[in-house]
């Protein structure tokens, strides 16, 4: 499975590990407990990491639990993946000024971002990374946040009951997309790298041969973590489409809230608005986007007319497209299996009940 | 340089009232290094931008020349949202943003040595104007012209002399129809694609251009199929919510398109099984 | 170009929309360069009775005389802004509304009730004069009401912003407190503006800014049923600030003094 030589480093390695990206000029960005969840913050020591913490998700909820154990990733995921770090939430694009004689001055946005490092990528959230490359390759603002990051994945050693990403093929192990991976062990790690800057990172660690004992005590993990997971059902992505007139979308908007929460967790969306945002003188104003869903009213209107004005239309829109269309336009399906959607929903709906249901109906016609 | 998120001025020249609520910006792009935008082509669109409140998606509607000779751009306008009447309050004079050209125009190559039916319906239809436009200003590139212009009500009907003007051109066909006619109404009262069934067609030589609310796009293919035409050279200009004009913030999915970017003008047997469908 | 006029009015309300407008502290001042201030009196300009450009309301209409005083606001504004929840929807003093005992509780509060002129209903401002813009939230938030007044100062329509305080929650990188803590949160229906200031702070939305567009209201009841919370629980949810506000009101309404609320008191 993989490929890369492996290097074994005890725990205490963590330590070096940031002590040398730090001196490298990296930002280090890291999983730490907040608010009763595990969020990606500024990681200034080790201390900090969430360690010993486990997690329950199920439909709508959310927990954390502390346990005795010393590993630090022994948690599957939070609400957040990689998307704010390259897909902010919100941001200039440009600014325009006015000039004495009203014409107006543009200025573009893009400013150098300085290096980051991220500590506890999953194999989920690397593929979404790899989706949202392809759907923002040609965006100047993206590119630039994405070309600053140095990616540390830790295979995921405890996937969540909303997990299912060993059937979309994207875990629970990272295997590419990552400059260094983890693999977390009782005492320790192995540790490969995938890039250039990964290796360079690598040659400062305190590493030791991988031993026969070490190797299989991944293994067995890695075949553990496989057998807990969910499965994406049958369905057919190129008939979704041609599903409207199925009543499980009745059925979902009578449960849903439309609050859009499943499409802002979820690593792979991309829908964004724009707004301006002008300077209370009047001289000068600010173009900006913002994180938007296909669950808002605004996202599918046009001079007075909205083409979903219900939720049933919105749900529908967002499944059709994650399933559906998004294989017809990316290549594969949008769903990278982390079951952010399903944990996050306020009202605990799981998208993976509706497309059973529709892969055993018809088409409309 | 070339950041496509990134507009550049433009100065508004002269401000044409077409209708109570449609107008005509004619527009100079006042730095000379921007004049690349102005290879826009017919059916493509630019994002227009009113400083301090927004920027909306409008149909590339001509270019034409100033006594200088030099290059004037043609948009016209509905002012039915926040930005369009915030456009539509400039005077000439006045400067706003302008980034593009974006999607896909008509198949102008293709058109070429084949007859024009340009099919119509609602107000102010400029993806259509700019492709009649272009083919009589290049006229000895196509064939026959027909030109079919719907409306729901006679008094709708936008740049009347236009049509009638184009009526009286050679090798041109001119056909309209409203839903509802007015006295004194010369045309035909009915729908369009009454219109279609009588136009003398060849399909095997004729490339269909259409603009309108969607389902009179579906019934007028639809029939134009009927009459022989082949699906794949039936053209329609599709509308939906456009932010970025670079297929980025999805708010113009169409099924698996972006119509910002794979659109507006597409061939029909790429949207056949998706028009119609509610809610896509 | 002269300045554009503005007046604030009150009417019957706590004065703390107006405190957004005193709290914008350096932006009053630039706001000052741009518009001319002519009556707020609790800035201390008092000419009620000018013509202005922009008027804004705080306060819902409780008296009889507000209903007078709010026709001649009208009269006198080109553009009129309702300032916070109490002018948009009624506000808090709006609850007495949903019992309907007015001359009752009148009687058994003030000694001598004779002296109180009320209506019997508290009402919007929208329910006696046409309102051009509503902003909501209790208080408002300093940043919209500026963003307005650009607008308007640019001469076109402020936007309307109605995404649901979720979508803003998401952006703001907020944990969700009903998924880790299954507070009864309003989020899913309640308009953004706020920048969801409650979970920010790890506390549930109390829907302050009112109904969201397409507010699943009765879905989110179902779902506090499903946390816990009893009949009168949830209809306290819905009905507070903006209890009149209608999706909140119907939704409230089903819940509102049922046997097993009132078990539960």
């Amino acid at each position: 499975m993989l490929t890369q030589e492996q290097h074994y480093m005890p725990r205490t390695g963590m330590v070096t590990l940031l002590t040398e990206l730090q001196q490298r000029g990296y930002e280090v960005i890291g999983p730490g407990v907040q608010d009763g969840a595990i969020v990606f913050h500024p990681l200034t020591q080790v201390d900090s990491l969430p360690q010993g913490i486990e997690q329950t998700q199920q439909p709508g909820h959310y927990r954390l639990h502390q346990t005795e154990s010393a590993r630090y990733f022994s948690w599957a995921n939070g609400p957040q993946a990689l998307k704010p770090l390259t897909f902010a939430p919100r941001e200039t694009l440009w600014r325009s000024e006015q000039n004495a004689d009203g014409s107006l001055r543009f200025t573009e946005t893009l400013a150098d971002r300085s290096l980051t490092a991220v500590i506890g990528i999953r194999g989920c959230d690397l593929a979404a990374l790899a989706l949202q490359e392809q759907h923002f390759a040609e965006d100047p603002y993206y590119r630039q946040r994405r070309a600053n990051l140095l990616l540390i994945a830790v295979d995921c050693s405890h996937p969540a009951d909303t997990c299912f990403c060993a059937s979309t093929g994207d875990g629970p192990g990272a295997d590419r997309g990552y400059d260094i991976a983890l693999t977390e062990l009782d005492d320790g790690y192995l540790v490969r790298a995938n890039s250039e800057p990964g290796k360079a990172v690598l040659a400062a660690l305190p590493l030791e041969a991988a031993s026969q004992k070490h190797l299989e005590q991944a293994d067995d993990q890695h075949r553990h973590a496989r057998q807990q997971q969910r499965q994406l059902p049958r369905f057919d992505p190129e008939r979704l489409i041609h599903q409207g007139q199925s009543a499980v979308w009745e059925a979902v908007a009578d449960r849903c809230l439309s609050c859009g929460n499943c499409t802002s967790v979820c690593p792979s969306c991309f829908c964004f608005s724009e707004q301006e945002v002008p300077e209370l003188d009047g001289q000068t104003s600010s173009h900006q986007r913002q994180w938007d869903s296909c669950f808002s009213e605004g996202h599918s209107y046009i001079h007075g007319h909205r083409f979903r004005p219900d939720t049933r239309g919105r749900y529908r829109q967002w499944l059709t497209h994650k399933f559906g269309s998004w294989v017809e336009q990316y290549g594969r399906s949008g769903c990278t299996g982390c079951g952010r959607c399903i944990s996050w929903c306020p009202v605990g709906i799981d998208p993976l009940e509706i497309l059973e249901q529709l892969g055993q109906e018809g088409t409309d016609e | 340089m070339n950041n496509p998120a990134l507009p550049t001025n433009a100065l508004i020249l002269n401000r044409i009232q077409e209708t109570e609520d449609i107008f005509t910006l004619q527009l100079r792009l006042t730095d000379p290094r921007q004049h690349w935008r102005l290879e826009i082509q017919p059916g493509q669109f630019n994002m227009l931008y009113r400083f301090g409140v927004g920027e909306i998606p409008i149909s590339f509607k001509a270019i034409s020349q100033d006594e200088a000779g030099e290059p004037v751009l043609e948009h016209t306008i509905r002012s039915v949202g926040r930005v369009s009447r915030a456009l539509a309050d400039l005077k000439p004079g006045s400067h706003i943003g302008l980034r593009g050209p974006f999607g896909q125009g008509w198949p102008l190559r293709r058109a070429e040595h084949q007859d024009l039916c340009v099919v119509t319906g609602g107000l102010g239809c400029a993806p259509a104007v700019s492709i009649i436009e272009h083919a009589f200003a290049n006229r000895d590139r196509y064939g026959h012209i027909h030109i079919i212009q719907g409306v729901k009500h006679s008094a709708d009907l936008l740049w009347r002399s236009r049509y009638e003007f184009w009526a009286q051109q050679p090798d041109t066909t001119v056909m309209m129809a409203a839903d509802v006619a007015a006295p004194g109404w010369p045309w035909y009262s009915g729908r369009v694609t009454e219109l279609i069934k009588r136009l003398p067609l060849k399909p095997e030589r004729t490339l269909v251009c259409c603009c309108g609310p969607e389902p009179m796009m579906q019934a007028s293919a639809e029939q134009l199929i009927r009459q022989q035409v082949p699906p794949d050279a039936i053209w329609l200009s599709m509308e939906r919510n456009m932010q970025c004009a670079s297929g980025h913030c999805g708010h113009c999915q169409f099924g698996a398109d972006f119509i910002c970017r794979d659109g507006p003008v597409m061939p029909y047997p790429r949207l056949r099984d998706r028009l119609g469908l509610e809610g896509i | 170009m002269a300045r554009p006029r503005i007046a604030v009015h009150k009417f019957s309300s706590c004065d703390g929309c107006q405190l957004a407008f005193l709290n914008l502290g350096e932006a009053l001042l630039e706001l000052s360069e741009q518009v001319e201030i002519l009556h707020f009196l609790e800035a201390g300009m008092n000419d009620p009775a000018t013509p202005v450009d922009i008027a804004f309301v705080e306060g819902s209409l409780s008296t009889p005389d507000e209903l007078e005083r709010i026709q001649q606001v009208r009269a006198n504004s080109r553009y009129l802004v309702t300032l916070g929840a109490c002018a948009t929807s009624g506000g808090l003093q709006a609850l007495r509304n949903l019992e309907g005992r007015h001359d009752e509780w009148r009687d058994a509060i003030y000694a001598q009730p004779e002296y109180i002129q009320t209506l019997k209903e508290v009402r919007p401002i929208a329910s006696a004069v046409k309102v051009d813009l509503e902003l909501w939230g209790c208080p408002v938030n300093s940043d919209q009401v500026l963003a307005a007044v650009r607008a308007l100062l640019f001469g076109v329509s402020p936007v309307d912003d109605r995404d649901r305080v979720c979508l803003e929650c998401k952006r703001q990188q907020a944990v969700c407190v009903m998924v880790t803590q299954g507070r009864p949160c309003m989020g899913p229906v309640t308009r953004t503006g706020c920048g969801a200031l409650c979970p920010r702070f790890g506390r549930d939305c109390y829907g302050c800014f009112g109904p969201s567009e397409t507010a699943q209201t009765d879905t989110l009841a179902q779902r506090f049923a499903g946390l816990g919370l009893v009949p009168d629980a949830i209809a306290r949810r819905f009905l507070m600030i903006n209890s009149q506000a209608p999706a909140f009101l119907q939704t409230g309404r089903v819940f509102f003094h049922t046997p097993a609320g009132d078990q539960d008191d």
